[in-house]
């Protein structure tokens, strides 16, 4: 019985272990690869140039930077204040009996491919941009509106779990001073979640940043900084997907270098989203 | 129509359901102006139900149902579409576990007079002065207006939920186990602000502490299973009981 018991033990702590060993390697495989050529170019030229020409040895990511930077800001743009109203709705206004049907269903989004959702934006989005707002329709605010529809699971069921987690004493209380309501969520119930209202906010942003498949489909991945909401842009993501087929030598190194960058903003989002939960 | 000359609140025939439990039973009976007035009984005796009824909190519960009249000054408030926040502007209720809300105490405080359209810095600054003097809490807290309320201990967070209601400048304050799991220098400050307090509102408080409901109360009722066992004044009520339930409860007994 007792060697049992710690036969599982050991296994499970291997399986746990060889699961952060994973991690670790990924981080040290693409600090090793990428590395080199941040050291080759100087960081500053890596990141601060937008001039892209591997062929040629020019390795600025600037542009690139710029349009993850700008595409996720609009998907938050569009995605937080819908995503927030909906976990406000569920969470507060609704039966629980239909919040308990429509959590899931929305935290079904999440598992819809992104290929799909690409899909969907080539289709349909992106001619009704070309016809109503002009340009080739690829672009910056196709890319956004798609990431902000993707986003929205991430920030409402993180939402909803944040606003349900703050205690039905202080609604109470609230209503008991005889605040409305509406008064009660906007002044109690929302300061009280606000933390995890960041959170999710964070999280969704992380997901809009790594997001590579359905911005590939939809933004036009033309290497520029964008002068306006139509042009087309290419991220950080899709560039490494596009070009790292062909990629070899330096200019293999300097995808991987990209990614590093990646990893870098994804880490500092996310351990800000940690830092925001845990501060009550 | 009902004679409100000398009452502020007049219950009649109160009945109340959670489903199919009957927590109120037929309760009728009337509340002065500027009285204190102590209802006492064991868990479950419908005590606390009551005080939901009188500011219509008992509308958030599932499956609740009421019957028979409430009067405030005459006015019927029990009917569907009587406004129920001012109503609980009026009936301030204090809640028998203080959940200060997770802001500052002067935010805790200004909250209520603020959704009441009272938005002038000077006039909220003098309102909550005035309301946390009045319970006691002024001199401990003066100096920390602007951190969390979550920081003052449970005795100094029970005030501070008495203050607050104080602010919303309430004409009746309904008490709910005000003072359990205090110590007695807590509970004998709570105790005297609320004979400071009589002079300018009606108090309802509910107690099991008989002794609290001794020392504090005028009237009494006492309440067994949702129903009303015995009415009177208080002096009356602890020294000859008329009916035997109640000298066993009071006599600590049972409950």
């Amino acid at each position: 019985m007792k060697s049992q018991e710690k036969l599982v033990e050991g296994v499970l702590l291997l399986l746990a272990l060889s699961a952060i060993a994973s991690l670790a390697l990924i981080t040290i495989f693409i600090f090793l690869e990428g590395f080199p050529l941040i050291l080759h170019t100087g960081l500053q030229k890596f990141i601060l140039s937008s001039h892209w020409a591997p062929t040629r040895g020019h390795f600025g990511i600037l542009a690139m930077i710029i349009s993850s930077i700008l595409v996720t800001l609009g998907a938050m743009v569009l995605g937080v204040p819908f995503g927030l109203a909906c976990a406000i709705i569920l969470a507060e206004f609704s039966p629980p009996r239909l919040t308990r049907i429509l959590k899931p269903t929305l935290e079904l989004l999440a598992g819809i491919p992104s290929v799909v959702y690409g899909f969907l934006g080539v289709i349909w989005l992106v001619p009704l941009i070309r016809t109503y707002l002009g340009g080739p329709g690829l672009s910056l605010l196709t890319g956004a509106i798609i990431l902000g529809i993707m986003v929205l699971p991430t920030v409402i069921s993180i939402s909803i779990d944040a606003l349900t987690a703050v205690p039905d004493m202080y609604r109470q209380g609230s209503i008991a001073l005889g605040a409305t309501h509406w008064q009660t969520v906007q002044r109690v119930v929302l300061p009280a979640a606000r933390s995890g209202i960041i959170t999710a906010i964070i999280l969704g942003m992380g997901r809009a940043i790594g997001e590579t498949m359905a911005v590939i489909m939809v933004a036009g991945n033309a290497l520029q900084i964008p002068r306006s909401l139509l042009d087309p842009v290419r991220t950080l993501t899709s560039n490494i997907a596009l070009e790292l087929g062909y990629a070899a030598g330096r200019h293999r190194e300097a995808l991987f270098a990209t990614g590093i960058v990646l990893f870098v903003m994804i880490m500092i989002l996310n351990l800000t989203a940690t830092f925001l939960a845990r501060r009550r | 129509m009902v004679a409100v000359e000398n009452s502020k609140i007049i219950i009649q025939q109160l009945t109340f359901f959670y489903r199919d439990f009957r927590a109120l039973d037929g309760l009728s009976l009337e509340i002065c102006p500027h009285e204190i007035f102590g209802f006492m009984g064991p868990a479950k005796s419908g005590k606390t139900t009551l005080l939901r009824v009188l500011n219509r909190m008992s509308d958030l519960i599932a499956g609740a149902r009421v019957e028979g009249k409430v009067w405030l000054d005459g006015e019927d408030i029990l009917q569907p579409d009587y406004d129920v926040v001012n109503l609980r502007r009026r009936m301030g209720l204090v809640l028998s576990v203080p959940v200060p809300l997770p802001r500052t105490i002067f935010e805790n405080l200004a909250l209520a007079p603020r959704l009441f359209g009272k938005r002038k810095r000077g006039e909220l600054e003098e309102l909550v002065e005035q309301s946390l003097v009045a319970a006691q809490l002024w001199d401990e807290v003066k100096d920390r207006l602007h951190e969390s309320a979550l920081k003052l201990s449970g005795g100094q967070q029970q005030r501070l939920c008495l203050a607050r209601t104080l602010a919303m400048q309430p004409e009746v304050i309904l008490l709910d186990e005000p003072t359990s799991g205090l110590d007695p220098i807590s509970t004998a400050k709570i105790e005297q602000t609320l004979s400071d307090l009589k002079k300018d509102y009606t108090i309802i408080l509910v107690s099991n502490n008989t002794q609290q409901i001794a020392r504090v109360t005028e009237r009494v009722a006492f309440l067994l299973m949702g129903e009303l066992v015995e009415l009177g004044n208080t002096a009356q009520v602890f020294t000859v009981p008329q009916d035997k339930r109640t000298e066993d409860y009071i006599s600590g007994r049972f409950g």
